[in-house]
Formats: structure tokens, sequence, C-alpha cells
């Protein structure tokens, strides 16, 4: 591993596909409103769930904001990321155009999953933080060195995860070929990480920790930001998010094998 | 369509948002502030899931792939609007759609039986109808934003827009009977409501007014349907065969 060579060529990606993502200004700007407005009707449909209620599986209506400024935040990550890669990953193998990557002197998980970027994204990643920052007033958190390295590590283990889940639907496709329909699923499942985990009944509890890790990813750095978060969670979300990274590794290098390109 | 199952399997559980959001509802007795017993509002999000199955559209997409890849001028030669083609494709897959949906019903009632219910013969009838026709006015306003992709390369985001209000508007994610009075005021105006909150009323039986309900419906389409026809005249006459 040369990390100054990988730093070197993935200023060239960032460069490339700004460049040709800024072709399409307006279309930046439609995205700019579609995160504004989904994150104004999230916030109306849960001021509805505690129009007459205090409290929502212990959470009250300014601490499950926070969950929404999480959320946003890894939504924006997501849309910068990995939904435009993972797009690009489905055309390469669908296309056979995976051959070139593979052939290239680089790590080929690298590639595939930092080559594009999407700066709509950005936008709704600072929507997020600003929201995050009202949080941080309204429910009047104290900064100390200590809170804002375990929000850190919490909210990087949530990416780590986040990643990993897309990363691997999108390395199915050596099998499956067609995935947008999976991808549709994850899309829905991740849709309730912008709720409190204690809002649903036991039985869903219980999938979204052990099945799918949706549980992790907003619940516990939202814990941690209002210091309800026991020692044990953070570390059991460290836990999660490095057996997810190594299996999608796993997975990638396993499914390589596998690959017999296509039209070519 | 057939040779699609696991897709369009695969598309049918994600449509199981509804579900979670009822489960929010019920497990922290949201309902009873808005007067809907536990068994009423489990009937209304299963039918809002229903609904929403029989009326997803996502015409923008296909039209926007056709249009960038220049398929359209062979469609445009023939003397058919191209739009009957994705209508002819979008009903094939409703009815291919219909025994996954009817699985995960299955499954939904095993978990709340309490809650299984036969709606009589004419509801279900009215419903499948306002589901038709809240299938028509989706369609419409999205082949509305598919004739978009005349003036500009990508439509698809506009159609993501419009889906913001769709999904938090029209009763997917809650009753609109839940939603506050300042809403409630002059959201019986917008097309949202007709979406999936209307049809999914008429066939859970929960309160709702029918003949209202089902000529705001039309009156809708009646709106719409002008529209996209000129849209439609005046894009054709923008055309410039792209990638051909």
């Amino acid at each position: 591993m040369n990390l100054r060579k990988y730093l070197k060529v993935y200023k060239k990606f960032l460069h490339t596909s700004l460049a040709s993502e800024l072709e399409y200004k307006t279309n930046i700007l439609v995205d700019l409103i579609t995160a504004i407005l989904s994150l104004v009707g999230s916030i109306f449909l849960l001021s509805i769930f505690f129009q007459n209620n205090g409290y929502i599986g212990g959470w009250k209506f300014e601490q499950a904001l926070i969950i929404q400024a999480i959320y946003t935040i890894l939504n924006g990550i997501t849309n910068t990321w990995f939904n435009p890669n993972l797009t690009e990953i489905v055309k390469h193998i669908r296309e056979g155009t995976l051959d070139f990557v593979l052939l290239k002197p680089i790590d080929s998980q690298f590639f595939i999953s930092l080559k594009k970027i999407n700066p709509s994204g950005f936008l709704e990643i600072m929507l997020g933080f600003f929201l995050l920052l009202f949080c941080i007033r309204i429910n009047q958190i104290n900064l100390s060195l200590s809170f804002i390295s375990l929000s850190l590590i919490t909210i990087s283990c949530s990416i780590c995860i986040l990643y990993s889940l897309w990363f691997f639907i999108s390395t199915t496709t050596i099998w499956f070929v067609k995935t947008w329909n999976a991808i549709e699923v994850l899309r829905s499942f991740l849709y309730i990480g912008r709720f409190p985990l204690n809002s649903f009944s036991f039985s869903l509890r219980v999938f979204f920790s052990i099945f799918i890790p949706i549980a992790f990813i907003t619940t516990i750095p939202s814990e941690v930001f209002l210091g309800l978060s026991q020692y044990w969670k953070i570390l059991l979300e460290v836990i999660v998010a490095s057996v997810f990274l190594i299996t999608s590794r796993k997975f990638w290098l396993f499914a390589l094998k596998f690959y017999s390109s296509a039209s070519s | 369509m057939l040779e699609y199952r696991v897709e369009i399997a695969l598309w049918a559980i994600s449509g199981i948002i509804p579900f979670f959001m009822l489960n929010i509802w019920t497990s922290n007795n949201l309902n009873e502030s808005i007067n809907i017993s536990d068994v009423m509002l489990s009937r209304y999000f299963l039918c809002a899931f229903f609904v929403r199955q029989f009326s997803v559209v996502w015409v923008v997409f296909s039209f926007e792939e056709d249009s960038l890849m220049g398929k359209v001028s062979p469609y445009l030669i023939q003397p058919l609007n191209p739009f009957f083609r994705y209508f002819a494709q979008h009903l094939a897959e409703q009815i291919t759609r219909f025994p996954f949906a009817l699985i995960i019903a299955f499954f939904f009632f095993i978990f709340n039986p309490e809650s299984l219910w036969i709606p009589n013969l004419g509801i279900l009838l009215l419903s499948i109808v306002s589901t038709f026709l809240s299938f028509l006015i989706q369609f419409l306003i999205q082949s509305i934003v598919a004739c978009l992709c005349f003036w500009t390369e990508k439509a698809s985001s506009i159609e993501r827009l419009l889906f913001i209000p769709t999904l938090f508007l029209s009763g997917l994610l809650a009753p609109v009977v839940s939603f506050p009075a300042y809403v409630k005021s002059w959201i019986y105006l917008t097309p949202f409501p007709y979406l999936i909150d209307f049809p999914a009323n008429l066939l859970s039986g929960n309160d709702t007014n029918i003949s209202g309900g089902l000529s705001m419906q039309i009156l809708w389409i009646f709106l719409l349907f002008p529209l996209f026809k000129k849209i439609w005249s005046e894009g054709t006459k923008k055309y410039t065969a792209m990638g051909s």
C-alpha cells in the first residue's frame, strides 16, 4: 500500500467527477431543494408523532431531532459517495468493463468505491451539520474533548457500517447482475434509521440490531451526543463496524473469483 | 414480466415502510390521540401498502433512459403515443406484483390476526376503482415530468423532488387525519391525499367521504390530462433525437 499514490489518484478522481457533475448545475439546485424538503418532511412527521405525547420510546422531541441530524449527514454521505459509485459498479459488471478496472495497478475496491462523487450530497451534509449544531444548543450539550472524540468515533463507525452494507449489495451484482431492487429494499430499511430504536416493538428492535444493524448507525451516535450511551455500546459498535468492513473486503475478493466478464 | 420474479418480490418488500410506521404508532400508543383503534390503524396501513403497490409509477425513469439512448425516435414514428407503451408495462407489472402483495398480507395477518377483515364487494370494487384513479393521477404527473426530458437531460431529479411531498403528504407514513390542523386546512385541495390516504381509508373501512374523494380524483385527472397533451405536443417539437 502506497498511501501517497492513492491520495494522488484520489485527487484526480475528485477533479474529474466534480468537473463532469458541475455540468448539470440546475440539477444540483434541484437536489438541494429535495434535501431540504425531505428534512422538513421528516421533522413534520416527527412532530405528528409528538403532538400529543411528550416522549416516544423515551426520547423527547429535541432529542429525536439529533437522530434526524445524524441521519441527514449520513444520507448526504451516501448520496455523495456510496450511491453514485454503486451505480457504476453495477454498470461495470453488466457491461464487462470491470476487466479494465481489474487490470489497473491499483486496488480494485479502492477504485470502484471512490471513483465518482456527487457534489449535491455535500449540501445535505452541511444541512445535517447545521441541524446538529442547533440540537447541541437546544439540548444544552457541553462540548468537551472526550465527548467530541467519542462522537467522531461512533459516527465514523456508522459510516463504515453503511459503506459495508452498500458495498456488500453491489458485490452481489457479480452473481445476480440486476440488483436495483435489492438496493431499494436496503433503502427502505435504512429509512427507519430516522427514528429512535426504542420506538419500535421488541421484535423489530432485535431484527434491526442483529440482522441489519441500522440501530447502530444512528441511535448509538445520538445517545453519545446526549451522554446516555454506555461504553459497552460504543465498543460494540466499533466491533460491529470492523467486522462489517473486513467481511465486505473478504466478500469482494471472494466474489471476484466468480467474475466471468461479459460481452467480451 | 414473469422473468423477473425475484426483482418484483424485492420491489414488494421495499414497500413495507408503512408497516414500520404502524409499528411506531402502536408501540407508543400514539393512535389514542387521534381516535383510531389499533385494529383500524393496522388495517389502514395494510391498505396503504396495497394502494402503494398498485399505484407506484416509474415512467420518468424509463422515459429518461429511452430518451437519452435515442430509443424514443422509432417510437415517435409509430402511430401511437409512446406513453401507451409505458402504461401497458406498468399494468403488466402490477398484475405480476399481486401474488407477492398477497403473500405479504398473509404474513401480516399471521402477526396481527385480530385485524383480519373482509370488505364487502361494493367497497372492494370502489376502492379498486379509486386505486386505479390514484395510479392514473400519478402516471399523468410523472408523464408531465418525463416530458421535461425534451428540455433538460435529467428529469428524474425533478421527479425525486416531487416524490418528497408525495411521500409525506399522501398518507403513506401517517394517516392524513393525524395531521395538524394547519396542514389539514389546505391539504385536501392538493392531489396528495387522494393518492394513498383516500383509497386506503375506503378499503380499510375508516371514515371517508366517498363521493367527494372520487370526484376530486376525477377532477385532478381532467386537469392533468390536457396539461400532459400540451406539454407532449410542445416537447415533441423540441425533440432532437439524442444519442442516435
